[in-house]
């Protein structure tokens, strides 16, 4: 039986992606910001995931505005990397896991969580970002990856509530596939920033690490953050921290906390990072 | 199951967004409205339409369904005009990397500083939330 053993939460500002292509994640700015991740590295290299449910969003990258989809997984063998205006990060493709996505797919739309599935999709920053962070610079990633992406740009963005309860679902869904795969769920994005109009720049380190608390242990308040705690206090695009309530819904009742780290600032934004396990 | 809520208002959900200071968010309403500026950016995304951008802004932005005063902020980079014409910070960004700016640098021009002192501001700790959350409450 596939499992979901982990969670984890990470900002994926593009500015890290820029200082792991140029290899200047130890200088004076950034050594800070990666060496709060030398210990999601260490252990990663141990627990070996078959699989990590990557949830993100795009940046108007591959997705336009032709087509919003709330909730796309990606159910391809293998993923491209996107031309954001700079050049495409010279990172290697991402293998998909289409057993598994289709598994997931199916399950969820039965489970009355109706998906986007997307066969041919190039990933943007938002998703390679984050493995960057977890696993440096190898030939190619040491782990399949389902892209999960979730429309946080054009409002009404889905509630935390119902992030939640996909994270839920998702959980059942992969516990129902009959092979052993040790899976993950990485939830991506924030923390507080705010990217335009004259309140860019805001960031709300206390929010923020209020935040970070409610994903361990038991409870569920962070489901019924409504959105406009998020804008009045973290900025139009600390909103994206919905997609960490997918992840944290993903672990089950109960999380125990393995690591966290968080870093202001990163280009505009405020940086955070938390290793969960699902406690019985 | 959790417990069932009920759905929200969309017309009170979208009227609190107005009392935020300094902030367009990107409603459906501005996704209407901005359709086409967000849609010509995106084409920026093409290194042959960056060339033909480049060589006559006005003749490429000609070709978009876009209102004069829509091509006019663009021309002008006025980023806070864009974001009232419907233009999402994720698609503008397209003529950031064009013209060779950095996220932070662009972004920078719609607050009320410079960019050293914006990014100074950044380096201590960011804008704070206070005094910044809610235009009638004040707090």
């Amino acid at each position: 039986m596939a499992r979901i053993t982990a969670g984890i939460g990470s900002s994926h500002v593009p500015l890290l992606g820029v200082a792991v292509d140029q290899g200047k994640t130890r200088d004076e700015y950034f050594s800070p910001i990666f060496a709060g991740y030398d210990w999601t590295r260490d252990w990663e290299k141990q627990q070996k995931p078959d699989v990590v449910i990557l949830v993100y969003n795009d940046h108007a990258s591959f997705f336009d505005m032709k087509i919003v989809p709330t909730f796309a997984i990606g159910c391809a063998e293998r993923f491209g990397i996107c031309d954001e205006g700079w050049g495409p990060r010279p990172v290697p493709d991402v293998e998909g896991h289409p057993d598994l996505a289709w598994h997931i797919a199916q399950s969820l739309i039965l489970d009355e969580f109706d998906m986007t599935i997307v066969n041919e999709m190039d990933v943007d920053h938002g998703l390679t970002v984050p493995l960057s962070m977890m696993f440096d610079t190898p030939k190619t990633w040491p782990t399949k990856v389902i892209p999960l992406a979730v429309n946080v740009v054009t409002y009404p963005v889905p509630s935390g509530n119902r992030c939640w309860a996909l994270g839920e679902a998702i959980r059942r869904a992969v516990e129902s596939f009959p092979e052993d795969l040790n899976v993950q769920i990485w939830g991506t994005g924030g923390m507080s920033h705010q990217l335009q109009g004259p309140r860019a720049g805001l960031l709300n380190r206390e929010w923020d690490n209020k935040f970070l608390d409610m994903l361990v242990g038991d409870s569920d308040a962070a489901r019924w953050i409504p959105h406009i705690e998020y804008l009045r206090e973290t900025g139009s695009e600390g909103i994206e921290m919905v997609m960490w309530l997918i992840m944290r819904g993903a672990l089950g009742k109960k999380t125990r906390c393995l690591h966290r780290h968080y870093h202001i600032p990163c280009s505009n934004t405020a940086i955070g990072h938390i290793v969960l396990e699902p406690e019985a | 199951m959790s417990e069932l809520k009920p759905t929200q208002n969309i017309h009170e959900y979208l009227a609190e967004f107005d009392d935020i200071p300094g902030t367009r968010v990107y409603t459906a309403a501005r996704a209407r409205k901005g359709y086409w500026i967000n849609q010509f950016a995106m084409s920026l995304m093409k290194a042959e339409n960056r060339e033909r951008f480049k060589a006559n802004e006005r003749a490429y932005i000609d070709e978009w369904n876009i209102s004069e005063e829509g091509k006019q902020a663009l021309l002008a980079r006025d980023y806070n005009r864009l974001l009232d014409l419907g233009g999402n910070v994720y698609f503008l960004s397209k003529l950031f990397s064009t013209d060779g700016f950095s996220f932070a640098e662009a972004v920078s021009t719609m607050t009320d500083m410079t960019f050293p002192e914006y990014q100074d501001m950044m380096k201590k700790g960011g804008r704070s939330p206070q005094g910044n959350r809610s235009i009638k409450g004040g707090y």
